[in-house]
C-alpha cells in the first residue's frame, strides 16, 4: 500500500517537473519579487543539533537575515518522530540547500538495513562531494598554528557501499567499489575548487601501492584530471603518511582529494588539529543542491541539553550558506562577529577552554553583530 | 565463466589500456583540421563544472574593450545574484607562445561554457594562426549563432527585423591552410566537409522547427565554387527534406546582401558557410545600429562559447568609457540562458531592454551622447529593485 | 572468477589454521618464552635490510654485544631470487632460518614501486603468517614534538581486511575490491591485543571500528572484541569509532592506552601516532605470527644517506628491545632501552633526523658507554 503510494507521489513529481520545464511564461511573471527571501531546508539531527540550530536561527533573526527554514526532523535512532526521507529529499531537491546537523546511526539496523539514513540521504541527492576546510581560529588554543586546508571526499562509493555478506559463516565480506566515473567527478571537483579558490596544489590520498586496482583507478583518475590544470600543483600520498605528514606538519597540505574512508579519516583528524569537531563547517555537494554540515560528524550526543555545546561550527556552516546564495554581505557581518567572540576570548565553550555555554557564546556573536 | 574470460581477454581491461581522457597537445600542427569521430567521442568523459546549483564558466576578457566590459559583467552578475562564479583567464596578446591560449582551452573544456570577447593575435608571425579561430576549431565549435532583432528606439534604416543566422565555424575559408607554392602564388584552401556541413545543416533546420520558423535560407556561391559550395547546398537541399513543414530556399551571397539591404524582411533563419557568415552577420548589424548590440553564440557538441556577435576588439575605443556594453550583456544573457538560469536571464535582459528602449540611454555608437558606465548604473538601479532568488527555475542542462 | 579467488583465499587459511585459534594464539606467544633458556644462547635470524639497514643493523648488534645479551645472530639476505615457478621471491634460506629461530630482526626493505615482484614486506608476513602488528608509540624526552605526553599501542590486524588483494575490474572503469573480515582472524587478534595488554601492564584496550557504516564487517570484527573482553575482566574494554580516535588523538592522546583494530585502520592509526612523537625513525615494531615473530623498523631505506653514517638507529634498536621482552630477556631489554632514551634526553648525540650533529657511530658509541 505504501508502496503504491510512494511511487504514486514520484510519478506526480515527476509529472509537474517535465510540465515546468515546458510551460515556462506564467509561472515566471510573479516570482520575481515574491522571491526575495530563500528558503532552505533544516535538519536539525540528533545529539547537540537541534541547540545548535537553535543558536544559528538565534543569530540569522538577529542579523535580519532573508533565509526561511524548512525544519524536518530526521533521525535514525528515533525512527518514529522521524520524518520521511521522500519528503526530506523533495524538500532538499526544490530548495537546493539544507542546513543539517549529525544524524546518529546506531551500530546495528534493526530491520538488518546495511545502508544508514545519512548513506541514503546521500545517494538519493547524489551529494557526492563532500568539502571540509579546516582552518585554525583565533582564541582557540591548539598545538598546531596556521592550519588552513580543504579536504574534499568522494561521499556515494568506496567503502561506503554497503555492500556486505557473509558467504560463510565467520566470515564477511565488504565490498569497496571505485569507479572511473565517480573518481573523475570528484577529482574535477577538486581542482576546480582549487581554481576557484585560488589555491596552489591539490593532493591525492590513496592506498594504491596495496590496493593497486581499486586506488589505482581513483588515483589514475587524478592524475589525468591534473593534466587539465597544468597551473595547480598535484601531487600524491599514501593515506598512512599523510596521516603522519598531517600530525606533524599540516601546514603543507592545501587542498587534499580523497577516496570516502580516508577522507573520513583525514577529516577528522584535521578538525582534531585545529580545535575539535565544534569548530569545523563542512559541506556536501551534488550537482544541484548543497546541505551544509559540520565537518567532524559526531552528534555529541552525552551533552544534550547541557547547553555546553559549541555552536561555532554550525555558524561557520551558516556563513558559507549565505556566501553560496550571493548574500555574502550578511555572510561577513555574521562570520567577522564570531571572529571576534573567539578572539576576544572572554566567552568560550567547554571544549575550548571556557566554562560559558551555548546560549551565552550565541548571545556574544549577536551582541557582537553591527 | 569461460564466455566472460575470454571477453575480458579480448577487450583490453580499462587500466592496461591507459586511460582515453584528453586529446593531447602533441597535434598543434594541425590545429586547423577539424576533429575525428574519435576525438570528439574523448571528449565527452569531461564530468560538468555545476556544483551545488552554481556552475562555473571560463571569461577570456580578450583585448581591447572586453576587460572593461567584463567587469561591467560581473558588476550586473553579482548584482541580480546569478549563481555563476567565473574563472578569469588573461590572454597576453603580445606573447609569441600560445601557453595562456592552451590554458583557456583546457579552461572551457572544464568548464564547458565560457564568456569571451575577441581575442587579439598581435604576432607577425605568418605561422600564428588567429586565437579566435584555433579555439573554435580546437573545440570543435561547429556552428555560430546570431539572433538578429531590431531595437526599438536605436536609429537604423530598417525595422522589424527578425533574422536569425546560423553560420559554419571550423571549415570553409578559415581552414587556415595557406601556402605559397611558388614566390608568388599563395594558395588558401576552402574546405567543406559532408559531416561539418551537414551538422550546421541539420541545426538550422532543427532551429527553426524549435522555433517555430517558416523558412530557412541557404547561402551559397555554388554557381562559381561548384564543388565545395555545391556540396553545402547539396547536403541542405537532401536534409531539407526531413523537414517538410519548413520551406527551404537558396540564394547566392552577392545577391543575399542586396536583398539583405533593400528588403531584409523576406529572411527567416540563414545557414552559410564560414566567410558568408561574416559578411551577412556585419550586413545585418550595421542595419540595425551598429556592433555593439548583437551577441553570437557558438556551439560544439560539449562546449558553447558566448561572445558579442560582430566579432570586434574595439581597440579604438577601449578605456574611453564609450563602448557599448549591450552586445556583451546580451552574450552572458544568453550564457545565464544556455545553463537554465532562466530568471536571471530574464530580469537581466528586461533591464537592458528598459535602459534601450524607455529610458533610451545609448552610447554615441548608437547615436546617443551616454558612456558605457551609465548604461551600467541604469541596468542596476533597475535591477536593484527586483532581486531573484539566487537559483530560481535553474533546470538540470 | 571472483568467488575462485576468495574461495583460494579462505583455503589458505583454513589450510594453514586449522586448529582453534585460541590455543595457537597462546602457543605463538608461550613460544618465544618457553625456548629462552632451552640453552643459554638463542639464534635470531638478521635481515639487514637496503639502503641504511646494514648500518643500523651493525650498530644495534654492536650494542646488543656490549650489553651481553646472549643472543647469536645469523645474518641472511632476502635480496629477491628467482624462484623454480620463474616469479621472484624470498631465498629458501632465509625462509628457513627464521623457521628455524622462530624470531627476527629485520631492517628496512626497499619495494620498487609497481613493478614486477611484491612488496617483500608482504611476502615476509605471508610467508611468516605475521597477523598481528603492534607498534609502541612513545613520547621522548630530548626530542621535542608539540605532543609530549604519547602513549600508545597500536595493533592492527594483519592478514585481511582491505588487504585481502582481491581486485577486479567488474566492467570498465568499475573496480571491486573487497574487504575480507574473518572471526578467526579477528579473534585471533584480539586475544593478542588482551594478552599483551596483560603481559605488559597496560590498563585498557580500545577498539577502533566503523561499524556505524560497515555493519557487517566491522561489526564482525567488534562482535569478537567483545567476546574476548568478556574472558579479561581486569582489562578496561571500550569502543570507539575510527572517526572519533583520530578526532581524540590529535587533541589529547592520553586518553588511549592500547588500540586494537583491523589492517587498513591500523595501518593508518600506526602511522599517525608515529608522527604525534617523531616519525618512523623513533618508533618499533613488532610482527607476530603463527610461525615466529619479526620485529622491525619501519621506516624507508633512506638511499641518500645510506652509507655516510648518519643514519639514526633508534627505531631498529627499540624494535630489538622489543623482540629481548617477547623472548624473556626483560632485563636486558630495559638496561639497553634506558640507555637508548638516556642519550636522546641528554641531546649530546643526536643524529642528524633529530636536529643534532651526531653520526650514526657516535650515537651508538654513547649507548654502549651508558651500558657499560
Amino acid at each position: 500500500m505504501s508502496l503504491a503510494a510512494r511511487s504514486l507521489f514520484r510519478t506526480f513529481l515527476q509529472a509537474s517537473a517535465t510540465r515546468g520545464i515546458h510551460t515556462t511564461p506564467r509561472v515566471e511573471q510573479s516570482s520575481s519579487r515574491e522571491a526575495q527571501r530563500v528558503t532552505c531546508t533544516l535538519i536539525p539531527g540528533d545529539g547537540v543539533g537541534p541547540e545548535l540550530m537553535y543558536s544559528l536561527q538565534e543569530v540569522f533573526k538577529a542579523a535580519g537575515v532573508p533565509v526561511d527554514f524548512e525544519p524536518y526532523f530526521l533521525s535514525e535512532i528515533n525512527p518514529v518522530l522521524s520524518a520521511k526521507l521522500e519528503d526530506v529529499v523533495a524538500s532538499i531537491s526544490k530548495n537546493k540547500i539544507c542546513i543539517k546537523g549529525i544524524i546518529s546511526t546506531p551500530d546495528y539496523s534493526t530491520e538488518g538495513e546495511l545502508q544508514t539514513l545519512n548513506m541514503k540521504l546521500r545517494n538519493e541527492l547524489d551529494l557526492y562531494a563532500n568539502v571540509v576546510h579546516v582552518r585554525s581560529l583565533p582564541g582557540v588554543k591548539t598545538r598546531h598554528k596556521n592550519i588552513d586546508s580543504v579536504i574534499i571526499r568522494e561521499q556515494t562509493e568506496g567503502e561506503y557501499s554497503a555492500l556486505e555478506h557473509e558467504s560463510v559463516p565467520g566470515i564477511v565480506e565488504c565490498l569497496k567499489i571505485i569507479t572511473a566515473k565517480k573518481s573523475m567527478r570528484i577529482a574535477k571537483f577538486a581542482f576546480d575548487y582549487a581554481t576557484k579558490n585560488n589555491r596552489k596544489k591539490v593532493t591525492a590520498v590513496h592506498k594504491a601501492n596495496i590496493m593497486k586496482l581499486g586506488d589505482g583507478l581513483f588515483l589514475r583518475s587524478c592524475e589525468e584530471m591534473a593534466k587539465l590544470y597544468p597551473r595547480i600543483e598535484f601531487e600524491k600520498m599514501i593515506v598512512d603518511n599523510t596521516t603522519m605528514q598531517m600530525v606533524s606538519n599540516p601546514n603543507q597540505f592545501d587542498v587534499m582529494v580523497t577516496p570516502n574512508l580516508y577522507g573520513n579519516i583525514i577529516d577528522n583528524l584535521a578538525s582534531g588539529l585545529v580545535g575539535g569537531a565544534g569548530v569545523v563547517a563542512g559541506a556536501s555537494y551534488s550537482a544541484e543542491a548543497v546541505v551544509f554540515e559540520p565537518g567532524a560528524r559526531h552528534t555529541f550526543a552525552e551533552a544534550v541539553g547541557k547547553n555546553v555545546a559549541n555552536p561555532t561550527a554550525m555558524l561557520l556552516c551558516g556563513t558559507k550558506l549565505l556566501r553560496h546564495i550571493n548574500l555574502p554581505k550578511y555572510s561577513d557581518i555574521i562570520q567577522s562577529a564570531l571572529i571576534k567572540v573567539l578572539d576576544d576570548g572572554k566567552v568560550r565553550t567547554k571544549d575550548i577552554g571556557g566554562q560559558s555555554t551555548t546560549q551565552d557564546f550565541t548571545k556574544a556573536v549577536i551582541y557582537n553583530l553591527h | 565463466m569461460a564466455l566472460r574470460l575470454s571477453s575480458r581477454f579480448i577487450k583490453t581491461p580499462f587500466l592496461a589500456r591507459g586511460y582515453p581522457l584528453v586529446v593531447g597537445k602533441e597535434k598543434g600542427e594541425e590545429i586547423a583540421h577539424s576533429k575525428t569521430t574519435v576525438q570528439k567521442k574523448l571528449l565527452t568523459r569531461i564530468p560538468g563544472a555545476q556544483y551545488g546549483g552554481r556552475h562555473s564558466c571560463t571569461m577570456l576578457p580578450g583585448g581591447g574593450i572586453g576587460p572593461e566590459l567584463m567587469t561591467y559583467v560581473r558588476d550586473i552578475f553579482q548584482y541580480a545574484g546569478c549563481p555563476i562564479d567565473f574563472e578569469v583567464i588573461d590572454i597576453d596578446p603580445t606573447s609569441a607562445g600560445n601557453d595562456d591560449l592552451d590554458y583557456a582551452i583546457m579552461s572551457i573544456k572544464r568548464n564547458g561554457v565560457a564568456l569571451k570577447g575577441n581575442i587579439e593575435t598581435k604576432s607577425e608571425d605568418i605561422d600564428a594562426t588567429s586565437r579566435n579561430v584555433a579555439l573554435r576549431n580546437e573545440l570543435d565549435l561547429f556552428v555560430n549563432v546570431i539572433h538578429t532583432r531590431s531595437f526599438e528606439g536605436v536609429p537604423s534604416r530598417h525595422k522589424d527585423i527578425d533574422i536569425v543566422l546560423i553560420r559554419q565555424n571550423t571549415d570553409g575559408e578559415y581552414a587556415m591552410l595557406e601556402h605559397e607554392s611558388v614566390r608568388g602564388i599563395v594558395e588558401s584552401m576552402k574546405v567543406v566537409t559532408e559531416e561539418n556541413a551537414s551538422r550546421v545543416a541539420r541545426y538550422a533546420f532543427d532551429y527553426a522547427r524549435r522555433n517555430n520558423r517558416k523558412r530557412v535560407t541557404t547561402v551559397h556561391k555554388a554557381n562559381i565554387m561548384k564543388l565545395s559550395d555545391g556540396l553545402f547546398l547539396e547536403v541542405a537541399n537532401k536534409l531539407s527534406k526531413e523537414y517538410p513543414e519548413i520551406e527551404h530556399n537558396n540564394m547566392i551571397i552577392d545577391n543575399t546582401c542586396m536583398q539583405l539591404v533593400s528588403n531584409p524582411k523576406q529572411f527567416d533563419v540563414m545557414n552559410m558557410t564560414n566567410l558568408y557568415g561574416t559578411i551577412v552577420s556585419n550586413v545585418i548589424c550595421g542595419l540595425i545600429g551598429g556592433a555593439g548590440l548583437l551577441s553570437g553564440r557558438n556551439y560544439g557538441d560539449h562546449y558553447a562559447i558566448f561572445e558579442p556577435g560582430t566579432r570586434n576588439t574595439g581597440t579604438a575605443i577601449a578605456g574611453k568609457n564609450i563602448a557599448n556594453p549591450i552586445a556583451m550583456l546580451n552574450a552572458s544573457v544568453d550564457m545565464l540562458n544556455h545553463l537554465g538560469h532562466r530568471e536571471h536571464a530574464k530580469v537581466i535582459s528586461q533591464a537592458i531592454h528598459q535602459t534601450l528602449v524607455v529610458d533610451r540611454i545609448h552610447t554615441p555608437d548608437i547615436g546617443g551622447n551616454h558612456s558605457s558606465t551609465d548604461i551600467i548604473e541604469n541596468i542596476l538601479r533597475i535591477l536593484s529593485k527586483k532581486r531573484v532568488h539566487w537559483n530560481h527555475d535553474a533546470i538540470n542542462v | 572468477m571472483a568467488v575462485r579467488l576468495i574461495k583460494k583465499f579462505f583455503n589458505r587459511i583454513l589450510i594453514t589454521d586449522k586448529n582453534d585459534s585460541t590455543t595457537k594464539v597462546s602457543a605463538a606467544l608461550s613460544n618465544g618464552l618457553g625456548r629462552s633458556y632451552s640453552s643459554g644462547i638463542q639464534k635470531v635470524t638478521l635481515i639487514p635490510g637496503d639502503g641504511i639497514g646494514p648500518e643500523i643493523s651493525a650498530a644495534v648488534q654492536k650494542i646488543f654485544e656490549t650489553a651481553k645479551v646472549p643472543i647469536e645472530w645469523e645474518t641472511v639476505d632476502v635480496t629477491p631470487v628467482k624462484g623454480p615457478d620463474g616469479k621472484f621471491g624470498i631465498p629458501q634460506a632465509a625462509i628457513d632460518s627464521v623457521n628455524r629461530n622462530k624470531i627476527g630482526l629485520k631492517g628496512p626493505l626497499m619495494t620498487p614501486v609497481g613493478k614486477g615482484h611484491r612488496s617483500l614486506n608482504l611476502a615476509l608476513r605471508k610467508e611468516f603468517n605475521l597477523y598481528a602488528n603492534v607498534r609502541p608509540c612513545r613520547s621522548l624526552d630530548g626530542y621535542k614534538t608539540l605532543y609530549d605526553d604519547v602513549d600508545v599501542v597500536t595493533i592492527r590486524e594483519n592478514t585481511e581486511g582491505e588487504y585481502s588483494g582481491i581486485e577486479h575490474e567488474i566492467v570498465d572503469g568499475v573496480v571491486q575490491s573487497i574487504k575480507l573480515i574473518t572471526e578467526e582472524a579477528s579473534s585471533r587478534v584480539a586475544e593478542f591485543a588482551f594478552q599483551y595488554a596483560k603481559q605488559n601492564g597496560r590498563k585498557k584496550v580500545t577498539v577502533v571500528h566503523k561499524a556505524n557504516i560497515m555493519r557487517m564487517s566491522d561489526g564482525l570484527f567488534l562482535r569478537c572484541c567483545r567476546e574476548m573482553a568478556a574472558k579479561y575482566p581486569e582489562v578496561k574494554f571500550e569502543e570507539r569509532y575510527l572517526d572519533t580516535v583520530c578526532l581524540n588523538m590529535v587533541q589529547d592522546p592520553k586518553k588511549y592506552d592500547v588500540l586494537v583494530m583491523p589492517n587498513l585502520y591500523g595501518d593508518i592509526l600506526s602511522d599517525m601516532c608515529a608522527g604525534l612523537v617523531g616519525g618512523l625513525g623513533l618508533t618499533p615494531s613488532g610482527n607476530i605470527g603463527l610461525n615466529g615473530a619479526l620485529f622491525e623498523s619501519v621506516h624507508g631505506t633512506a638511499p641518500d644517506i645510506a652509507g655516510k653514517d648518519l643514519a639514526n638507529p633508534t627505531a631498529l634498536l627499540l624494535s630489538a628491545c622489543m623482540m629481548l621482552r617477547h623472548m624473556g630477556l626483560n632485563e636486558h631489554a630495559d638496561k639497553i632501552q634506558a640507555a637508548c632514551f638516556e642519550t636522546i634526553k641528554e641531546s649530546k648525540y643526536l643524529t642528524g633526523d633529530l636536529g643534532g650533529k651526531a653520526k650514526c657511530s657516535e650515537f651508538t658509541n654513547e649507548i654502549c658507554a651508558k651500558i657499560n
